[in-house]
């Protein structure tokens, strides 16, 4: 989705020009208004912790039991979402009954039952994955089930009247007029996955980018512990663009 | 053209909706008995709600009549028969994450036409009703009419001997109706094909049809059929001629009533009263 028009452009360059305005801000409260140190450091200092970061590599175990527990979490949750979904919206009487019981749990914060995850699955990567998969199961779930329950009736008697199978019927109908929805499910739960994960790590793990995060705070070590934030950030963009790539070239109705 | 042996026997079809007390129980089609002869095409006008529809998806087997009989070439409908019926619904029945050419393809696929034989029976039908440069477009690309078309030639693709068409033009303006009228005449001319073709336009029925079936308000039932005698092609001037004019005030006469019917039924003044000529 480039920006096509000037005033899309224009609008880009505004966007640009604010995140600017706030690493000068930023620049500007450390170096001139005596912000201390211990609590903001310098852009500057942080952007050279993140350049050793970056060179010496120490960034790599802990990228990867993030990235691992994040593509644990989401195949677990893709393949009990879609199942669920798919079979839940098979059923009239079924999607009466959990489809609000579904919305309502999606509604609370799963988060709060992170204390009962570690006492289950320990500090280490199990619980993480864990919470993450019960997390993003439930937008999964719910776009699984309103993206089958809404292929219009025509489609399936048109089909129907042509000979398809119940086969055919899935694979060339029912799958194709419900991945618009499924996939922004998809995208949901691919983020709400990321979040959970990163935000767990920072309250009980032993390891991962939300824990490295949370060490160097608490030994004030400011500069390091942004350049981390940082590269989260960009991680985390990364990985939305990519998400949000595949959800855009998958879909017909735009 | 028009051979004495029946395609479509219709034997005492009653149809409801919903249980007799329910609030939804509907009435939709009472002891209707009806033959169509090879090769016919036989036009089903009446009020809105009359069963017009309901009678089309009852031969078509998509829907069970709650009493009665239908015979197919012959053979009792207890489900779909797609190797002898294709359907031409009223509007946006082609796949819209499909391009036309794959939609056409699809449906061969379901009927169980080998993949050797799609594509070339594909384009032949995209060409017949002149979409052979929009093959590779998606149907939100094409104007209503052109859908149409593509609907159509997807219907033709599947070679079946018998053609049911709901409301197929119901969805477009005058001028484009007009013109897909008259290319459907010269096409189905050439294809032999029997023919039942639902229709709210009074001008359409007649310039179609071989015979025109009217319905009465619900619980709808055939209340009388024309034999309009014209030989197909019908030419542009048949609709301008005298013959048109005489038939068209006469299903104007037998409708009108009917309509009434239906729009006190109703309790209200919506339902469509028959548009001008085509």
């Amino acid at each position: 989705m480039a920006p096509r028009t000037r005033d899309a452009w224009l609008s880009r360059l505004v966007q640009v020009a604010f995140l600017a305005g706030v690493i000068l801000l930023w620049y500007v409260a450390t170096t001139r208004w005596g912000v201390n140190r211990l609590l903001l450091p310098n852009p500057v200092a942080v952007f050279g912790d993140l350049v050793e970061i970056l060179r010496t590599g120490a960034y790599v175990d802990d990228l990867m039991t993030t990235l691992g527990e994040l593509a644990a979490a989401f195949s677990i949750a893709v393949a009990g979402g879609l199942t669920t979904g798919y079979l839940i919206s098979r059923s009239a009487y079924l999607t009466k009954v959990f489809e609000p019981l579904f919305a309502g749990i999606y509604a609370i914060p799963i988060i709060l039952f992170l204390p009962l995850f570690v006492l289950f699955f320990g500090l280490g990567p199990a619980s993480k994955i864990a919470i993450g998969a019960t997390i993003s199961f439930f937008p999964i779930t719910l776009s699984t089930i309103a993206g089958f329950s809404g292929v219009d009736r025509l489609y399936v008697t048109a089909a129907r009247s042509m000979g398809a199978s119940d086969a055919h019927l899935f694979r060339f109908v029912l799958l194709p007029a419900a991945l618009p929805v499924i996939l922004t499910g998809l995208r949901m739960g691919f983020t709400v996955a990321l979040l959970s994960i990163i935000g767990s790590e920072t309250l009980a793990s032993l390891g991962g980018l939300g824990h490295r995060i949370v060490t160097l705070a608490e030994s004030m070590e400011m500069a390091p512990m942004f350049a981390y934030i940082v590269f989260v950030i960009a991680i985390a963009s990364v990985l939305n663009a990519i998400v949000s790539t595949l959800e855009a070239r998958g879909r017909w109705d735009r | 053209m028009v051979s004495q042996e029946v395609a479509i026997g219709v034997r005492g079809v009653s149809h409801q909706f919903g249980e007799m007390g329910e609030q939804r129980f509907v009435r939709a089609l009472l002891d209707t008995s009806l033959a169509v002869s090879r090769g016919e095409l036989l036009c089903l006008i009446g009020p809105s709600g009359c069963g017009k529809s309901t009678l089309l998806n009852v031969i078509g087997g998509l829907t069970q009549p709650s009493a009665g009989s239908v015979e197919v070439l012959g053979k009792p409908v207890r489900g779909p028969s797609p190797h002898d019926i294709a359907f031409v619904f009223q509007e946006n029945a082609l796949f819209p994450w499909n391009t036309v050419i794959e939609n056409i393809e699809l449906g061969m696929t379901f009927q169980g036409v080998p993949k050797s034989q799609r594509a070339g029976r594909a384009k032949e039908a995209l060409a017949a009703v002149g979409l052979a440069e929009f093959a590779a477009h998606y149907p939100a690309q094409l104007s209503g009419g052109m859908r149409q078309r593509a609907a159509l030639a997807r219907a033709l693709s599947l070679e079946t001997p018998i053609l049911l068409m709901d409301e197929p033009f119901g969805a477009l303006d005058e001028q484009t109706r007009m013109i897909l009228g008259e290319d459907l005449s010269v096409l189905l001319a050439k294809s032999g094909k029997t023919i039942v073709f639902v229709t709210h336009s009074l001008g359409e029925a007649v310039f179609l049809a071989d015979r025109v079936a009217v319905f009465s308000a619900r619980p709808g039932t055939i209340k009388e059929i024309i034999a309009v005698d014209e030989p197909h092609p019908r030419r542009p001037d048949f609709v301008t001629s005298e013959k048109f004019a005489v038939l068209r005030n006469r299903l104007y006469g037998l409708l009108h009533d009917e309509i009434r019917k239906a729009v006190l039924q109703a309790g209200a003044a919506s339902a469509p009263v028959p548009s001008g000529p085509l």
